[in-house]
């Protein structure tokens, strides 16, 4: 796997793109085209001895946190000798740079060829360590590991759990190929999960991250499949007369709620995960679809017609009973809940231009976070701050992400493929 | 607005990455064994080289098959239908007319109708569109004496447009049901 890091304004990567400059594979490239508003200056310091090998350990977290959005990264040139340890830390000198944070590190060779990788994190405001750790890992860990420092310095700092150690999937087109990956968040290291000459969609990750459930066309009809990643088996869960399609998981990854049509029309059914005793749950004459679990296992939300247009609807599975969730405008699809039970993201047609919004239960307040024209099928980081979804540019599917305050953008292109249908993972079991 | 960017560019390697030895993702590509390998039914990949030029060789040789004559209705296989919507427009009354009786007549034969909606929204909601536009028709054949067991609908959604346009004329081609008799 290659890996290139560059620095280039948007408009030079359109224009490497539209000039169709050979390459020999397709690049997933991830762009921030809008900051927070609030931006905290950290300054990561090259890692005592990090120089040895190849891929370091600090690069890896500077590009992390200064790709959330939320972090603008701090010079750290000319600064001699560099500080390894906390307490070489000079608030003054930092302070004179407008940092209000610093990171330092080492990593030490061991005898049994693992490397020591140590960090601290320094408020240089009030002079103070806010954490030191260390970890005895291999090389191939590096990145694991760079994530895994990053989501810990995000969480001091920020107050909410960090995600760079989460992982994606999503689907490419390219002609009629169709293929299913997973990826790291950063778009580094994808793996295919599944090719097919026919279309592959909805891709769902189980709660604990080891499986994934998706609708594949490769029997001219939607299919409902579930595969491990860790074997790569895979099976038919869903393959009932008519369409298969939409599926779900529930919260203990035990169930997956599925919209099947074996009785006539699109109907929400729930089924245990390996396919076994689908049973319907909605009832309507038209139809009900997109259902995913509210992060309670308690309810579904939906999309339905049963009103005349498209609308989200919630059901709770335990009394039966149906609420209305949207009424401005005529289309709103595809919900997705917040995993702080209090609301959730869905897409919105306004004039002809779909968009992703958000809204609130309680108080019924929507926001709009992307302007469209053709933004779709939308997926919540785990720690609720980020939402991917699928966009258009330069012709091409893309992906996109938003903050879920609407503030920090970024885009995810691959020249020569339509990327779609992401899908964010759960936090690794640690 | 801060106006810096930054941009990580990666080779994904679409091709290449199925050779990079994975611990958490195996490559797996099924799409070479779907057919045999065991998800269910018969998987007729792309439906190009294999199924279709065999049907049409053997109808072919065969002649007089009326759902193959150009000059019978029967060969009309494509409802369309306004932006969405699933009801059956009035002109496409005498070609579904003709196949629900075609159904009544030949008891054995089995169809299926392949329901697609245009490009614009969610693709769920479309494979759920798509159907209801290949209800709408069996629904119309079985009231016209065709049997509830000779036909299945199935949907495609927006996944599968004939058209690849990002027009009316496209969106308009690509709202669509498609009619196919079994080994077709």
């Amino acid at each position: 796997m290659i890996l290139l890091l560059r620095r280039w304004f948007a408009f030079g990567l359109l224009a490497l793109s539209s000039l169709g400059v050979p390459l020999a594979h397709a690049q997933l490239s991830i762009e921030i085209v809008g900051g927070a508003g609030a931006q905290i200056p950290i300054a990561i310091v090259p890692f005592g001895n990090e120089g040895t090998w190849p891929l370091g350990i600090s690069g890896v977290v500077g590009a992390d946190l200064e790709r959330s959005g939320m972090f603008r990264l701090v010079s750290t040139d000319g600064v001699v000798p560099r500080p390894v340890r906390a307490e070489e830390v000079q608030g003054p000198l930092w302070r004179a740079r407008n940092a209000d944070a610093v990171v330092v590190g080492s990593m030490t060779p061991m005898p049994d060829g693992k490397v020591d990788v140590r960090f601290a994190l320094v408020d240089v405001v009030k002079q103070t360590s806010l954490v030191a750790m260390s970890f005895t890992v291999t090389q191939q860990q590096f990145r694991v590991t760079a994530h895994k420092i990053a989501d810990i310095i995000y969480e001091k700092l920020t107050g909410d759990r960090g995600v760079f150690s989460t992982r994606i999937a999503y689907i490419t087109r390219q002609g009629t190929r169709y293929q299913l990956l997973v990826a790291d968040a950063d778009g580094n290291d994808p793996q295919t999960v599944v090719s097919s000459n026919e279309p592959l969609l909805s891709p769902r990750w189980s709660p604990d991250g080891t499986r994934l459930a998706y609708v594949s066309l490769e029997n001219r009809k939607p299919v409902v499949y579930v595969q491990s990643l860790e074997t790569g088996a895979r099976r038919a869960v869903a393959n009932f007369r008519g369409s298969n399609s939409s599926p779900a998981w529930a919260p203990d990854g035990r169930r997956l709620a599925v919209t099947l049509t074996k009785d006539g029309g699109s109907q929400v059914y729930l089924m245990n995960a390996d396919g076994g005793n689908p049973t319907r749950v909605l009832t309507s004459s038209g139809i009900d679809t997109e259902a995913m679990f509210t992060p309670d296992g308690q309810s579904l939300v939906f999309t339905s017609d049963r009103g005349g247009t498209p609308q989200i609807y919630r059901a709770n599975l335990l009394s039966g009973q149906v609420e209305r969730l949207t009424f401005d405008g005529s289309y709103n699809v595809s919900p997705r809940p917040l995993p702080d039970g209090k609301g959730m993201v869905f897409v919105r047609r306004d004039g002809g231009r779909f968009q992703v919004a958000t809204l609130d239960y309680a108080t019924r307040q929507m926001q709009v976070l992307t302007a469209g024209p053709g933004d779709e099928s939308p997926s919540v980081a785990p720690n609720g701050k980020m939402v991917i979804y699928a966009s258009e540019g330069g012709g091409r599917g893309i992906l996109a992400a938003v903050s879920i305050d609407g503030r920090v953008k970024q885009r995810l292109v691959a020249p020569a493929v339509d990327v779609r249908e992401p899908a964010w993972g759960p936090f690794p079991r640690s | 607005m801060r106006n810096y960017l930054w941009i990580a560019l990666i080779a994904a390697a679409l091709a290449g990455c199925s050779s990079t030895p994975t611990t958490e993702a195996p490559v797996d590509d099924r799409s070479a064994t779907a057919g045999a390998g065991g998800a269910g039914s018969a998987g007729a990949q792309t439906g190009g080289a294999t199924g279709g030029g065999v049907t049409g060789s053997a109808v072919g040789a065969g002649g007089g098959n009326p759902l193959r004559d150009p000059n019978n209705i029967l060969s009309k296989r494509s409802v369309y239908f306004d932006f969405d919507s699933f009801v059956v427009k009035d002109e496409y009354r005498p070609l579904v007319e003709a196949h629900a009786r075609y159904l009544q007549q030949n008891r054995t034969a089995r169809m299926t109708i392949q329901g697609n909606t245009d490009e614009r929204g969610s693709r769920e909601y479309n494979i759920a569109l798509g159907q209801k536009r290949a209800d709408s028709v069996k629904r119309m054949m079985t009231l016209l004496g065709a049997g509830e067991a000779q036909i299945e609908t199935v949907s495609f959604g927006k996944e599968k447009p004939r058209n690849q346009g990002h027009d009316e004329a496209a969106w308009a081609e690509n709202r669509r049901d498609d009619i196919l008799y079994s080994g077709e």
